[in-house]
């Protein structure tokens, strides 16, 4: 055989978690110094956002979202040692379909759940008030001056 | 193998060797064929990266399950039935101790890996019970905030809210929980049986794993905890 051993491993894959060449200790020990640094500021980051008053309220969540990602990120390449080199393409592509499951399934059912929520509220206090469909009246607006058969219109 | 490629006099337009014509992939290079194991001709890829990837589609699938359980929380949050919410219940200086227990532990953890493919048993066994250390703190701060929350009668029969909390929580504990056993296998398995390699990709398996619960309990602490204490 003409090729060497290290000719197989350029082209061959990595198993998830692992990380070649670190055959050394103090090599492999940055890339988990790193990532712990850099997964405490985000961390620190999150919890001061979410118990500050400096920001605007509706940016927070925002914010939060926006850490965590970001944190994953963090522990995916600096622990778990994710690359976007070709010796990664299968643990990266089984990533990218989990976490296209992810989102449909959590991003999918707060959404539906939350125009649910919406469309099925009670009626409001003294008259009916569906927001069903814009245009399609429910029932006919009450005549100005004829008196109300089932005391039904709060709203004048 | 000889490339008839370069041979002298080969027959003009008769393209010897098959080519990706997208040049996509390990070929883009147009380095041709490899030998290397898993691509084809160099035969199956190794146990050690079959084994690994088989359990990171596992682990993949857990993921899955834990969203199911955080579209739940995140659905059900205001379902408090007159009971408490979660800014009146969660401990967020709690919370941030259990992260940091947690994140050393998932640090420790890869220290363990290291000294594992160092082939330092003592360094190895040494990581390996600090990670058990922190595990096991994160697993007592948790138990402690169960058994608080259900003496202030605030268990997950109380309302939909704290059923999907406990839900989405416990789980994450009942595999800390589980993660812990596991680790004080390894460490048994590498004291008795050393650097074999079936122990060695055991010893994989359960680092993917351990970093895998730290990745959830992010998930955990932001979408559960500091989103849920804001509403």
């Amino acid at each position: 055989m003409s090729h060497t051993d290290t000719d197989d491993r350029a082209h061959a894959d990595v198993a998830p978690g692992d990380e070649y060449p670190h055959e050394e200790f103090g090599a492999g020990l940055r890339s988990y110094l790193i990532g712990l640094a850099l997964a405490t500021l985000l961390t620190a980051a999150s919890f001061w956002v979410a118990q500050t008053k400096v920001m605007w309220a509706p940016a927070i969540p925002v914010a939060l979202l926006t850490f965590a990602i970001a944190q994953m990120g963090v522990h995916l390449v600096f622990f778990l040692h994710l690359t976007s080199g070709p010796d990664n393409t299968n643990n990266i592509m089984a990533l990218a379909f989990g976490v296209l499951i992810v989102f449909l399934l959590f991003g999918g059912s707060v959404w539906i759940m939350h125009h649910m929520n919406y469309n099925m509220m009670a009626p409001v206090e003294g008259g009916v008030r569906m927001p069903l469909q814009k245009g399609v009246p429910l029932q006919p607006e009450p005549q100005k001056g004829v008196p109300m058969q089932h005391g039904g219109g709060g709203h004048h | 193998m000889s490339s008839s490629a370069a041979m002298p006099g080969a027959v003009p337009g008769v393209v010897p060797m098959r080519r990706d014509p997208n040049h996509l992939g390990h070929h883009a290079a147009g380095e041709g064929e490899t030998r290397a194991p898993g691509r084809g001709i160099g035969g199956p890829a190794p146990k050690r990266i079959v084994v690994g990837y088989g359990f990171w589609i596992f682990l993949l699938s857990d993921i899955v399950m834990f969203a199911a359980f955080f579209a739940a929380f995140a659905v059900l949050q205001g379902g408090t039935a007159g009971g408490p919410t979660g800014a009146e219940l969660f401990d967020l200086t709690n919370v941030a101790i259990e992260t940091g227990l947690l994140l050393l532990s998932s640090f420790a953890c890869g220290i363990a890996t290291l000294a594992l493919n160092a082939r330092r048993p003592l360094a190895f066994q040494a990581a390996m019970a600090v990670t058990f250390l922190f595990g096991a703190g994160f697993l007592a701060l948790e138990l402690r905030e169960f058994t608080d929350l259900v003496a202030r009668d605030a268990g997950p029969t109380r309302s939909a809210f704290l059923s999907a909390f406990f839900t989405v929580v416990g789980c994450h504990g009942l595999h800390v929980t589980a993660g812990l056993l596991w680790l004080l296998t390894m460490m048994a398995q590498v004291l008795a049986k050393g650097f074999r390699p079936d122990i060695l990709r055991r010893v994989m398996c359960f680092s993917l794993f351990w970093h895998a619960l730290d990745i959830v309990w992010v998930a955990v602490f932001t979408v559960v905890y500091l989103m849920g204490a804001a509403t």
